[in-house]
């Protein structure tokens, strides 16, 4: 009676499962895998998958390119920059619509989350024709500029969903204190917010690394990040697989290892609080 | 009082963010609009003139702007086809109790976080490259010819490219949709009699249905858009075959500098994601209320 049934189907899935969870990573797995392959070994037929002289030559050539430091920088600052400075233009908005809720805030957001429905192209020509008559065409601020405005809606929305799960009947009772308002935000809010701030933080910071339409029209040689420079393997670099997988592996391994920690946020932040 | 108070500063609060949204959606679209009525190229600066409505006549009677509509749609719908399809498919297996759950989850999301650049490029040398691709080798292995993907079908190349970009996106929000569904429900069905695929039509589907809508208009939004994908793979070609309208509009203002003719497509495409955005403006307005 206490015997346990062998859970054939539980194996089964889990077999499955796996099978299609390797296969979706494979891709992944395999630009890892090349950039440590020389090039010869990388084109070999049959493929080699592991039991090969792993070799770190393609890191060294990708380093010597002296200005593969300066693309990484530029992704690093342009991505975070935007971010903090998204933060601290939304955090207030946010803050406010939360918790001074007027007739107009549904209004507000609504319209804030339209911007972010603009297609580029529609404004490609005359940011490009501003940025060209201003100097900031390949400038590491232009981009910061451009990164900042355009996931500004989705930080604000974001913060706007986690602020609203704070109880208000805190901020009221810190309000018959006669805290000042500016001490409400930085000593209650503040603290119980980070959460969210930081979740808010690590999604956009993936965005604005990945992001490849500004970032490749609107910089040439200073400003350009990792996108650009992974793009000049177009062709026809791009023949040299190992160098590329390279290349990729270490444009990739930060934001995916950033990106598995906050999964969960990922539907929060991109379905505006559609799906919960 | 206090709440006048307050107001007031949260309006101060609230105004750096729009105005500055404001001042990025007026000023430049405003500027297009403007431009797509001039002749206007910056290879002869100085000779701008009001000309109408004739880049909009040129830019819609083109043969390329056919192609390129005609093409957007196929990239839109195919790469909803697989991503909705292989995400309820996903969301439903990883649903399961298994061993392992969290490890193939991650897997599974993994792409979603590979620049477009990079999943582009590793997807055309070292998978569908006729030569050197994996593919390529796995044909030759099982005694078949290679198959030139980007050479006799870019577009479906691309459309499978970027679904397997977007894949991740689609499954977890239809499994988070699913860890919302009432449990007891199933098992009340299955007590019933209910065949597994009958449970899954009558109960999972309907259940998913926002999730499914969600899915479909904030991917149409994002699809409209692609660029990074076609650049780095075919630059549009051969001819226009992997053109869609978002790169037709960046060739023809910044390859051709056709500031003019560009700002006129740019307008169009505005237009067309505005179609989209209407429907999915609604329903999160409806999500707000509740």
């Amino acid at each position: 009676m206490a015997q346990k049934k062998i859970p054939y189907q539980k194996i089964a899935v889990t077999a499955f499962a796996w099978a299609v969870g390797m296969a979706i990573f494979f891709p992944i797995l395999w630009t890892f895998l090349t950039g440590f392959k020389t090039e010869a070994v990388a084109i070999a037929s049959p493929p080699v998958f592991f039991n090969f002289e792993w070799t770190l030559e393609n890191y060294d050539a990708v380093f010597e390119r002296a200005d593969y430091f300066r693309f990484f920088m530029n992704s690093v600052i342009i991505s975070v920059g935007s971010t903090v400075l998204g933060l601290l233009i939304a955090i207030p908005a946010a803050w406010a619509m939360a918790f001074v809720p007027g007739k107009q805030t549904k209004n507000i957001l609504m319209w804030m989350l339209s911007t972010k429905m603009l297609p580029p192209v529609g404004v490609l020509v005359p940011i490009y024709l501003l940025f060209r008559d201003f100097g900031m065409l390949d400038t590491r601020f232009g981009l910061l500029f451009v990164l900042t405005l355009i996931n500004l809606p989705i930080i604000v929305w974001m913060l706007y969903t986690y602020f609203r799960e704070i109880p208000v009947e805190i901020l009221e009772a810190a309000r018959m204190d006669g805290a000042p308002l500016l001490n409400e935000v930085v000593h209650i809010l503040t603290p119980m917010a980070l959460p969210g701030i930081a979740s808010t933080l690590l999604l956009n910071i993936i965005l604005a690394w990945n992001e490849a339409f500004w970032t490749i029209n609107l910089t040439t040689v200073d400003a350009a990040p990792l996108t650009a420079f992974i793009a000049s393997f177009s062709s026809p670099e791009g023949l040299f697989y190992a160098k590329l997988s390279a290349a990729s592996t270490m444009a990739i391994a930060p934001i995916l290892i950033m990106g598995w920690f906050c999964q969960k946020q990922l539907v929060r932040g991109l379905t505006f609080g559609a799906v919960k | 009082m206090a709440t006048d108070h307050s107001r007031i500063t949260a309006r101060f609060m609230i105004s750096p963010a729009v105005f500055l949204l404001l001042g990025w959606m007026i000023v430049p679209l405003s500027m297009t609009i403007y431009f797509s009525f001039l002749n206007y190229n910056l290879l002869s600066p100085g000779l701008e003139e009001w000309i109408g409505l004739t880049n909009y006549e040129f830019f819609l009677t083109d043969p390329a702007f056919f192609e390129a509509l005609a093409n957007t749609l196929q990239l839109v719908l195919g790469v909803l086809f697989l991503t909705v399809c292989g995400g309820v498919g996903l969301a439903v297996l990883l649903d399961q109790p298994m061993w392992g759950q969290g490890i193939v989850r991650i897997l599974v999301i993994a792409p979603f976080f590979i620049m477009p650049t990079v999943s582009a490029l590793v997807w055309k040398n070292m998978f569908m490259n006729p030569v050197n691709g994996l593919f390529a080798h796995l044909a030759k292995g099982l005694g078949l010819e290679a198959f030139d993907f980007f050479g006799q079908a870019p577009l479906l190349s691309i459309t499978f490219i970027v679904a397997w970009q977007w894949l991740p996106f689609a499954t977890l929000i239809f499994l988070t949709a699913l860890q919302s569904l009432d449990k007891e429900q199933i098992e009340a069905a299955k007590m019933d009699g209910a065949r597994k695929f009958n449970r899954f039509y009558h109960i999972v589907l309907p259940h998913l249905s926002r999730a499914i809508t969600v899915v479909i208009l904030i991917l149409t939004i994002f699809l409209l858009s692609i660029f990074a994908e076609i650049l780095v793979t075919t630059n549009g070609g051969p001819g226009y075959a992997s053109t869609n309208i978002t790169y037709l509009v960046y060739a023809q203002s910044l390859l051709q500098f056709d500031v003019g003719g560009g700002s006129a497509g740019g307008i169009v495409a505005v237009v067309l994601a505005n179609i989209v955005a209407v429907f999915l403006m609604r329903m999160i307005g409806k999500n707000l209320e509740n």
